[in-house]
């Protein structure tokens, strides 16, 4: 039994390989960019417009939102790279309805691929905001001898992303294709149902937490007169 | 093995791409017309707000200027009420001024129209009594009228009382040339004589008496020294006469 979607490899020469994950990946981003293409062609500045622009309107504001709320205040910022996570997620888990799909997200690769990216993405914004010295600094926040355990934080709460994601996307499928052996017809319905919410649910933890890391990393900085205040 | 660090790679550059696609696709152009539509919402409101201003402004400016009117329109009103009032005031003045002046006229034409009337009346009545007297007199008593008012002058002069007689020569006496005698016609000799004679028995006096006539007596004789004057006409019964026409006359309108 396949437990991933990169055990169904198309294509391999040596360490280069196009298994279903990466298909999948591509066929996503695909969907994503030719819908978006489609939908912004036609854009209207005014009070009247379709269905489809309000739809992705209220998608962008949403997540816009959401950073705002998380403490981000400037939230256009970071949304290439967030509201992407998200949105790669949420796509990705939507279409396990599609019959004989698996979600790349499924996949360990893809989410340690997801997770490393913000781990790398979180360094990065929090130097850009608040510069080298003053970022390493805040490892050593509150005493040095935190320094080991901020370190150990930063990976394993990398790792714990990865597989949370994994996990949780993972089961729903399998528990899928183990009921469908069991119990055929209207029961596998019902967790596929199941598995779209907590596939949405996964997309929306997994989005708010790298927003979070990101935040305490760009803030830390600007919290502490708040503090000595 | 469950991760598969080729695709961990292929999967971080495809997330990379994905990112790059979406934001140049989607979220930048959605953003542009979110920006767009904002902003023209925002200038919309600006210029209702604009144009609220203006129609607030050009309200207080007209109501400014309608109390103004009034304002005006009151104080023309009340000048013109005024004025009318004092014309009309000034109007019934003259009216009554001009209705004042009639009056005053008419009554002076009637006065002199009525004065006219009794003079020639007493024109007419002095000549009528005149006529008769001087018919009577001739057909009856084969006297002229000139005879008989010497005749009745001169019987006068004898009925003076004492006293008067006395003052009357105490006066001829001191000036025995200023006695004059004024009679309506021209006396005859004799008559003028008889005058004389008259007076020189009544006042024991010898006088040069002067005669003169004066059409205005009325068929009478007039004796005036200094300061004294014995007379007799028949202008007192005329006069009587006149006095008994005016009353008439004034009754007259009453009625």
């Amino acid at each position: 039994m396949r437990l991933s979607p990169d055990e169904l490899i198309f294509w391999q020469y040596g360490f280069i390989k196009l298994n279903a994950t990466i298909m999948y990946t591509w066929g996503l981003m695909l969907i994503m960019i030719v819908s978006s293409k489609i939908i912004t062609s036609k854009l209207s500045s005014g009070l009247n417009r379709s269905i489809w622009q309000n739809f992705l309107e209220i998608i962008v504001t949403t997540i816009l939102t959401q950073i705002e709320q998380v403490g981000l205040s400037r939230p256009r910022k970071y949304l290439g790279f967030l509201g992407t996570l998200f949105l790669s997620i949420a796509v990705a888990s939507l279409c396990t309805i599609i019959p004989d799909y698996e979600p790349p997200t499924g996949s360990l690769s893809t989410t340690a691929a997801l997770a490393i990216s913000v781990f790398v993405a979180v360094p990065i914004f929090g130097i850009e905001e608040q510069g080298v010295g003053e970022y390493l600094r805040s490892y050593t926040e509150p005493t040095l001898i935190m320094l080991p355990f901020n370190i150990i934080s930063e990976i394993s709460r990398t790792l714990a992303l990865a597989i949370r994601l994994f996990g949780n996307m993972m089961s729903g499928t399998m528990i899928i294709a183990i009921l469908l052996t069991i119990t055929p017809f209207f029961f596998p319905i019902f967790m596929t149902a199941l598995g779209l919410l907590t596939g949405m649910v996964q997309a929306y933890i997994f989005s708010i937490l790298a927003t979070v890391y990101i935040a305490a990393a760009t803030r830390t900085h600007k919290a502490k007169p708040e503090i000595g205040e | 093995m469950l991760i598969d660090w080729f695709t961990v790679i292929a999967q971080i550059l495809n997330f990379l791409i994905l990112v790059w696609l979406l934001k140049h696709f989607f979220y930048k152009p959605i953003l542009n017309a979110i920006d767009a539509r904002e902003k023209k919402v925002a200038d919309e409101l600006a210029n209702a707000e604009a144009k609220k201003t203006d129609a607030q402004r050009e309200k207080e400016d007209f109501k400014r200027k309608k109390e103004e009117l009034d304002q005006q329109r009151i104080a023309l009103l009340s000048k013109a009420k005024d004025e009318a009032k004092t014309e009309s005031l000034h109007l019934i003045e003259e009216a009554r001024k001009e209705a004042f002046d009639l009056m005053s006229r008419q009554q002076e034409a009637l006065r002199n129209e009525k004065q006219n009337l009794n003079q020639a009346i007493r024109h007419r009545a002095q000549q009528e009594v005149f006529a008769i007297a001087r018919k009577t007199l001739i057909d009856l008593a084969e006297t002229s009228l000139e005879e008989r008012t010497v005749e009745v002058f001169s019987r006068k002069l004898h009925e003076l009382k004492d006293e008067e007689k006395k003052q009357i020569a105490l006066e001829l006496s001191a000036s025995p040339r200023s006695l004059l005698v004024l009679t309506a016609f021209d006396l005859p000799q004799e008559q003028r004589d008889l005058i004389k004679k008259t007076i020189t028995e009544t006042l024991g006096i010898e006088i040069q008496a002067k005669f003169e006539t004066a059409p205005e007596l009325v068929s009478g004789i007039e004796l005036i020294t200094n300061g004294l004057k014995v007379a007799w006409s028949i202008g007192d019964y005329l006069t009587s006469l006149e006095k008994g026409i005016n009353e008439l006359l004034e009754k007259q309108p009453k009625s």
